[in-house]
């Protein structure tokens, strides 16, 4: 009888106790930077394998898009861009791993909407990616253009995902009758368009491109020139961490203004001595950007080192694997795409 | 007094200690979501859910609000769950008696097919069905029909749709049959009791059942039209079968599996029922001369009944239960729809999980009241 009393009291004791440490302890400036360096590596949520964004390979190491930035995270608040570990996450899992902590940065080719933005407790940072949905089709169907669709056409798409809502949208607005087929993971909705279950796969273009290398036939296929929606896909943080939000940002920032300014990857410690300011402060070699993060100065400079910019990421990923050669709006402005990014200073 | 107060405190404690456990979890999720600038609320269930679900028993698209999402999934639950009891009922049934069969093939043949299906998981199962069986299927337009009017493809099995006219004076027609049914079989029972007269109920009974609902199809006052399946071209190499009515595949695969697998334990249910049933009552039974038919029906089942009813009960909460394995296969049952779609859409995933367990919750206690209420109608009744 005393026994389990007192049992019962060390028990009450080590609740309160865990309650008053989890809401008091970590109450200072940025608790997920401080918590990021004390585990030795950045969490990053990432999709469960989409060629050019984020996709392992047979050894398990992750390329891509979205993998880079987490690199570029990991480079400018731990020094080493391998220090990243990845989480796999299925649409319908993303944001929940990010609102309940499990990961604490999404990169996840996630579209930036109004209502995931203000409603469930995330910040989008800012778009690496500008994409829009498009449909796929079996060529030998005949159908060149999404006017060719008839009433009983069916539609499989991944669930939980903007795509759903655009394709509702879509066909609401030309009258047409469909059968929305949706599945968790990317690999079911393509072996269900394989089988000749749905007469089209919808989803964003980039990512029509990327699944379409694992079809059995690929030449059998193509995307229809129609881009239904706009998709600015990006990093998502937790709310409530502005210093994070920020160093999130512009690890981004950094890889897009690199770019612009002619640094890589290969000469980036010589533009340290570099006439122009603006490639100095990028490189560190003058001002302390790195402050107001609470990070040193030469984050960006390792950013640039260790991933390159945001185009040697794009040819790395995106380009030379044959996905979309074609920069199309991911150019930067100054090269009449829509990349615009306010400055580093 | 010294008693009282020892039985006391032990409660007291616990009920302290299962208060504590529920407060701890709910100030820290409050807490935690304060601090993520998450609200906590059921209001969203009225907004406009914006999303369309593939298969639907009530109308519904996605200018409708996430509470008629919501009845959708259940609707859809409920649907595989009814279909898969009855299968596996009929096939646990069958199997469980062919279990013990004097013939060495078909005792054989039902024993083997209670040890595999019930040792490969589920889930491998369902992925068989769907991702194996019901891919191989040939496309629409190259289907040799099916008892010649349906059509099994890849993309559903079409099936001819029923349009009635006056549907409800027929559904009255039936609960009527229904009513006298009852009647005759208390007078048949009163006409037993007191002269010892047998009436021939079953007969009367499906007598009763037809002769009602055809009077008023004679009458003209229900009209039956058969819409049968046609295949309709939607591009060039593209077709599916309209008119009729389509049923997915994935509802097939999700109905196969999921009957298949539970009539396992219903067979091994079954035959325990009858094997529990001492073979003194069956000669107890015969030396006072009733036929087999009427061994069988007043004697081995009524106890055996009693033996299987309980277990049973738990194989139909598992079956309801594992249907929510449907979301593996995009069907869009509640787990899909609600606390897949929905979920996702608005990001509301305490309110939306806790309404599923708590659907979850009802639905079982459900089955499992109208099997307590049958299994207390079936048991020993002590006069």
């Amino acid at each position: 009888m005393l026994r389990t009393f007192k049992a019962l009291v060390y028990l009450l004791t080590s609740i309160a106790l865990l309650v008053s440490f989890e809401t008091s302890a970590f109450a200072k400036k940025s608790k997920t930077l401080k918590k990021t360096q004390k585990m030795g590596f950045v969490r990053c949520g990432v999709s469960q394998g989409l060629p050019g964004f984020s996709n392992a390979d047979a050894s398990g190491n992750w390329t891509g898009v979205d993998v880079d930035l987490c690199r570029a995270v990991a480079a400018a608040t731990l020094g080493d861009s391998g220090k990243v570990k990845f989480f796999p996450l299925s649409a319908k899992e993303r944001f929940t791993a990010l609102t309940s902590g499990e990961i604490d940065v999404l990169s996840r080719n996630t579209t930036w909407t109004l209502s995931r933005d203000a409603d469930i407790g995330l910040t989008f940072v800012g778009v690496n990616f500008y994409d829009g949905q498009g449909f796929m089709v079996r060529k030998s169907s005949g159908i060149t253009s999404v006017n060719q669709f008839k009433a009983g056409v069916s539609a499989c798409t991944n669930l939980g995902t903007t795509t759903e809502l655009n394709m509702r949208d879509f066909f609401n607005s030309k009258g047409i009758k469909y059968e929305p087929v949706t599945f968790e993971k990317a690999d079911e909705v393509v072996a269900a368009y394989d089988a000749g279950r749905c007469d089209t796969y919808t989803t964003d273009k980039s990512g029509l491109a990327a699944q379409r290398i694992k079809l059995s036939k690929p030449g059998d296929h193509i995307v229809l020139p129609e881009t239904i929606s706009k998709e600015p896909l990006g990093p998502v943080v937790r709310q409530g961490d502005a210093v994070w939000e920020d160093i999130v940002r512009w690890s981004l920032n950094v890889m897009i203004e690199a770019e612009e300014y002619g640094i890589t990857s290969a000469n980036a410690d010589s533009m340290k001595s570099s006439e122009n300011p603006a490639v100095k402060r990028l490189v560190g070699a003058e001002g302390e950007l790195g402050a107001a993060f609470g990070l040193d100065n030469d984050w960006s400079l390792r950013i640039i080192k260790q991933v390159g910019n945001y185009g040697e990421s794009y040819k790395r990923n995106i380009a030379d694997t044959g996905i979309l050669p074609d920069r199309g709006p991911n150019q930067l402005w100054t090269k009449g795409g829509i990349l615009y990014v306010p400055p580093a200073r | 007094m010294n008693h009282r107060i020892k039985s006391i405190i032990p409660q007291l404690l616990t009920l302290l200690f299962v208060v504590a456990v529920i407060g701890f979890f709910t100030i820290n999720a409050q807490l935690n979501m304060d601090e993520r600038g998450i609200d906590f609320g059921y209001g969203f269930l009225n907004q406009e859910s914006s999303f369309d679900v593939q298969f639907s028993l009530i109308e519904y698209d996605g200018s409708h609000s996430y509470a008629k999402a919501y009845l959708v999934g259940l609707l859809n639950t409920i649907l595989v769950s009814v279909l898969g009891i009855i299968f596996c009922t009929i096939i646990g049934v069958i199997v469980g008696i062919a279990r013990l069969s004097p013939n060495y093939l078909i005792k054989n043949t039902a024993a083997w097919y209670v040890e595999f299906f019930r040792n490969v998981p589920l889930l491998l199962q369902i992925f068989f069905w769907y991702y194996a069986a019901l891919r191989a299927l040939p496309l629409p337009e190259n289907t040799e029909p099916l008892f010649g009017v349906t059509y099994l493809t890849v993309k559903g099995y079409y099936i001819p749709r029923f349009i009635w006219e006056n549907f409800d004076i027929l559904f009255y027609s039936i609960l009527a049959a229904i009513i006298s049914i009852v009647f005759v079989r208390n007078y048949a029972r009163k006409l037993q009791e007191e002269k010892g007269q047998q009436l021939p109920v079953l007969l009367i009974s499906v007598g009763l059942l037809l002769l009602f609902p055809a009077i008023t199809f004679a009458t003209g006052m229900v009209q039956l039209e058969v819409a049968l399946p046609v295949l309709k071209q939607l591009s060039k190499t593209s077709f599916i079968y309209a008119e009729g009515l389509s049923v997915p595949p994935e509802l097939l695969a999700l109905v196969l599996a999921l009957s298949l697998y539970t009539a396992t334990f219903v067979a091994e249910c079954v035959r325990a029922g009858v094997q529990g049933v001492s073979k003194g009552q069956k000669e107890a039974a015969a030396s006072v001369g009733l036929t087999s038919n009427q061994i069988l029906k007043l004697v081995i089942m009524p106890q055996a009944l009693r033996i299987i009813i309980p277990p049973t009960t738990n194989q139909y909460l598992n079956l309801t239960k594992n249907s929510s394995l449907a979301a593996a296969i995009a069907y869009p049952d509640l787990v899909l729809v609600f606390a897949g779609t929905a979920l996702m859409q608005t990001g509301r995933a305490i309110e939306i999980v806790s309404i599923t367990m708590l659907t979850y919750l009802t639905l079982s206690l459900a089955i499992s009241l109208l099997m307590n209420w049958y299994n207390k109608k079936i048991a020993i009744k002590e006069k």
